[in-house]
């Protein structure tokens, strides 16, 4: 069977499988691109695979990885979620958000939820991301997460779940929208047989939230995307951003803050600042508040937003709400602030700090994913079942030295897609990173996101900074919804296309060169 | 009123257009050497290489003995030197992937994929003669040049980037004239100059002076219309500065870089063409360092403005 020769290894048993329910049986959302692929061979899928490699490396979408560039790795197979899905999902996210911001305008103002016990007023003071320095810095429109990445998996039995909060800089968005042009471009007709949710809105929406938070009585505040730099591994994605928003990217060195105003030096002298979009880390941020040693930062740049002479997006101190020991606590959060029941699932966790669970999980290490509380991207994150038995015992050493340090969750087989390695189509696990934006009135989360995917079989960490790669993440419209208002771009050239003879219901007219053919 | 562009930027871009031009110009140049060598086989080859050294502002020690070898190994794939064509290739693509935001998208491609071929360009040239590679390097900057002029607005990014591709145009219009100065036995004939600028055509369609030297050299110093002239680069410089000055609010500082591009110009403008060759060592001298002085003047009026730091008390507003 064509099938089984395309698609190798399939096994739902192991994991959720996106696309096949059984082997050989795909589910019904992705009949049309199993199909589709049947009529490939494996040395079609190479040509296919390697088009997009050369689109992406042309372009120079790229990240780097331990001081080298390199394309950021595009899989050919979509991940497909439906209307009803992403509904639940978006809305699970959007909750999560306003319960954070909550949190940290809780946190960084009165402390009522730790007066109410919470949260342990000692899990605030020992996080490495607490900032007393935030403390009174607001930004006009309230938004402290103006960006987030809620990173969500899917569980054995497909249920939802977070994984781990995102809120200080996120990355990824570039990569969401870059796959999807290279798609359309390399492998357009994927998408005739579906309706896609586009994913271009997002700049537009990010620059209009920035400039929502702008410091009050600016009319028409300047806002600039603030990089470390050339060498910083999302440099491409600083330089996209800016480029489609229309703004500029500017470097610490570009920036200098005068009477605690911020301006950025041109060539026709000093131009004022009054947003910043930050995709650098709060420590280097300021050399004159944090590290003294910072060459990426800009000196007083602290102290006028504190003045309230321009706003940094994200809000200083964000960290504390993505700490990995936070994220136990967010259910109770969404409840004591927002009064609901959490849409989203946690990942089952074990806080270390308490004794019987130091020792369930001291005892069973080999079951557990171990992660440190401040990491991101993947580092010194202990996959129990997959690791030796000497990095166990390290482990194990460490964790009874720091237990505030580490949390420990039950290992979730993540669900898989079939993604092109070796020649040929296999099962491979990967995660979800939806983006959202918070603008003060609305938590906006784009549809779509970043499928990332660990290449090497049965991994389960996914980032790209530790060698993944991507899907594009297609999320279908709602069918049941009334059709687009003019002018809306509401679902991708080729499925309005396919959908535009059936709303005519007329027989195409032949064109002038089309007589002779008969056009049936 | 233009509001001016990141000083940061304005150097990069100014930068991508002078290395861009530098690959191109010295790839004409080594290309008129290696076929001025394959032609007289019976030349001093190791001096010709020397005066090529010398051309392009690399001291070598005269007691070295060069060969052709040395020329394509550091003049041409040395990806370190900045005046070696590899190396002004890649100088001019990391420039440029760090102006990104503001070149066009096309820009951007030409210049990656050129890099991104460089390496297949040099094993195909090792096969069949380092003029591929050289033809492959002048034809991607004819590619960039002409995707400067179609694909972004004639607007600062665009004068910038014109500004360093015309200083160093003329930069290496002297330079190349000097090499007839420096060590005239050794150097390609004038017509060969010619070739090198990419000139010959445009001079024997105009020109009645057949291969009369001074004709030669009053072309490519004092021509009005041939864009790689002397002449016809500092025009185009201080068009730029003139449309930079225009955009600008600062009325506070004189330009001093499009002071010296004018006294230049000036002086060629009533040059005499008759009595070109007995001025040429003067003229060559005073285009190289307006060249540079002009380089100096726009990094410190542009790129490198001091601010002043002003101190305030903490939580001061």
């Amino acid at each position: 069977m064509m099938i089984t020769s395309t698609f190798i290894d399939i096994d739902p048993s192991q994991a959720w499988d996106e696309v096949f329910s059984a082997p050989g049986v795909p589910r019904p959302i992705y009949k049309e691109i199993v199909d589709i692929l049947q009529n490939f061979n494996a040395d079609d899928l190479r040509f296919r695979f390697d088009q997009l490699g050369r689109t992406f490396s042309e372009r120079g979408v790229t990240f780097a990885l331990g001081g080298e560039e390199r394309p950021f790795p595009l899989d050919l197979i979509p991940r497909i979620i439906t209307a009803i899905e992403w509904g639940g999902l978006s809305a699970g996210i959007q909750q999560r958000v306003h319960a954070l911001e909550a949190f940290l305008n809780d946190v960084y103002g009165h402390g009522q939820c730790l007066d109410d016990g919470i949260v342990p007023r000692a899990l605030i003071t020992s996080s490495p991301n607490f900032c007393r320095e935030a403390k009174g810095i607001v930004p006009e429109n309230a938004a402290r997460i103006t960006v987030s990445g809620i990173d969500i998996i899917r569980d054995e039995t497909g249920n939802f779940r977070v994984l781990e909060d995102n809120v200080r800089i996120p990355s990824g968005v570039s990569y969401v929208i870059e796959n999807r042009r290279a798609m359309t471009q390399s492998f357009g007709s994927l998408f005739s047989h579906y309706r896609v949710h586009p994913v271009d809105e997002y700049p537009a929406r990010l620059l209009r939230a920035l400039r929502r938070s702008a410091p009050e009585g600016v009319r028409n505040p300047t806002v600039v995307v603030l990089t470390p730099g050339v060498h910083n591994p999302a440099y491409f994605e600083h330089v996209l951003l800016a480029r489609l928003m229309g703004v500029e990217l500017v470097e610490g060195s570009d920036l200098v803050v005068m009477s605690n105003n911020v301006h950025m030096r041109t060539t026709q002298g000093e131009r004022p600042v009054h947003v910043i979009y930050r995709r650098i880390d709060d420590k280097w941020l300021d050399p004159l508040q944090f590290r003294p040693d910072s060459i990426v930062g800009v000196a007083g740049l602290v102290n006028a937003a504190r003045a309230k002479t321009v706003t940094i997006a994200n809000a200083l101190g964000n960290g504390v709400a993505d700490d990995k020991l936070l994220y136990t606590y967010v259910p109770e959060l969404i409840r004591y602030f927002l009064g609901e029941e959490p849409l989203l699932d946690n990942v089952e966790s074990y806080r270390l700090g308490d004794a019987e669970s130091l020792h369930e999980v001291l005892e069973n290490l080999e079951k557990y994913v171990v992660k440190p509380v401040d990491g991101s991207g993947g580092k010194g994150i202990v996959i129990g079942p997959q690791a030796d038995e000497r990095t166990l015992t390290e482990l194990r050493a460490i964790l009874r030295g720091n237990p505030r340090g580490f949390i420990a969750q039950r290992t979730v087989a993540l669900s898989t897609v079939p993604t092109f390695v070796d020649n040929h189509l296999a099962p491979r696990h990967v995660d979800l990173r939806p983006f959202a934006i918070n603008d003060g009135e609305e938590v906006w989360v784009l549809p779509g996101g970043l499928t990332r995917v660990a290449l090497p079989k049965g991994a389960l960490v996914v980032n790209s900074s530790q060698g993944g790669g991507s899907k594009d993440t297609w999320v279908l419209a709602d069918e049941t919804l009334a059709p687009t208002p003019p002018g809306a771009k509401a679902w991708t050239r080729a499925a309005a296309h396919s959908v535009a003879p059936s709303v005519n219901g007329s027989v195409r007219q032949p064109g002038p060169a089309a007589g002779s053919r008969g056009d049936q | 009123m233009s509001r001016g562009m990141l000083s940061r930027l304005a150097e990069l871009l100014y930068w991508t257009g002078r290395y861009v031009e530098r690959a191109d110009d010295t790839s004409r140049i080594v290309d008129a050497y290696i076929h001025r060598i394959a032609e007289d086989p019976f030349g001093d080859l190791n001096a010709a290489c020397h005066s090529l050294f010398a051309i392009l502002g690399m001291e070598v020690d005269a007691s070295i003995p060069i060969n052709q070898e040395t020329v394509l190994t550091q003049l041409v794939y040395d990806q370190l030197n900045p005046s070696a064509i590899t190396g002004a290739v890649l100088a001019a693509h990391e420039n440029a992937r760090r102006a990104r935001e503001v070149i066009s998208s096309e820009m951007w491609v030409c210049l990656n994929s050129t890099r991104n071929d460089l390496g297949l360009q040099r094993r195909e040239a090792e096969r069949v003669g380092p003029a591929s590679y050289l033809k492959f390097v002048r034809d991607r900057s004819a590619l960039f040049a002409g995707l400067t002029d179609a694909t972004i607005s004639h607007d600062e990014t665009w004068w910038f980037l014109v500004l360093g591709r015309s200083l160093e145009r003329i930069d290496m219009t002297a330079r190349l004239l000097e090499s007839r100065l420096l060590a005239a036995e050794h150097s390609p004939d004038w017509l060969t100059l010619l070739r090198a600028a990419g000139a010959m055509e445009s001079y024997l369609r105009q020109s009645t002076g057949g291969s009369d030297p001074e004709a030669i050299a009053a072309f490519l110093i004092l021509d009005r219309s041939f864009p790689r002239s002397a002449y016809h680069s500092l025009t185009v410089a201080d068009r730029c500065l003139e449309d930079l000055t225009r955009a600008g609010a600062r009325s506070d500082v004189v330009n001093q870089a499009r002071r010296t591009i004018r006294m230049a110009q000036t002086r060629l403008e009533y040059s005499d063409p008759r009595s070109l060759l007995s001025e040429l060592p003067e003229l060559l001298e005073l285009l190289e360092q307006t060249s540079a002085a002009a380089n100096d003047q726009i990094t410190s009026y542009y790129f490198r403005q001091i601010a002043a730091v002003v101190w305030e008390a903490e939580g001061a507003t």
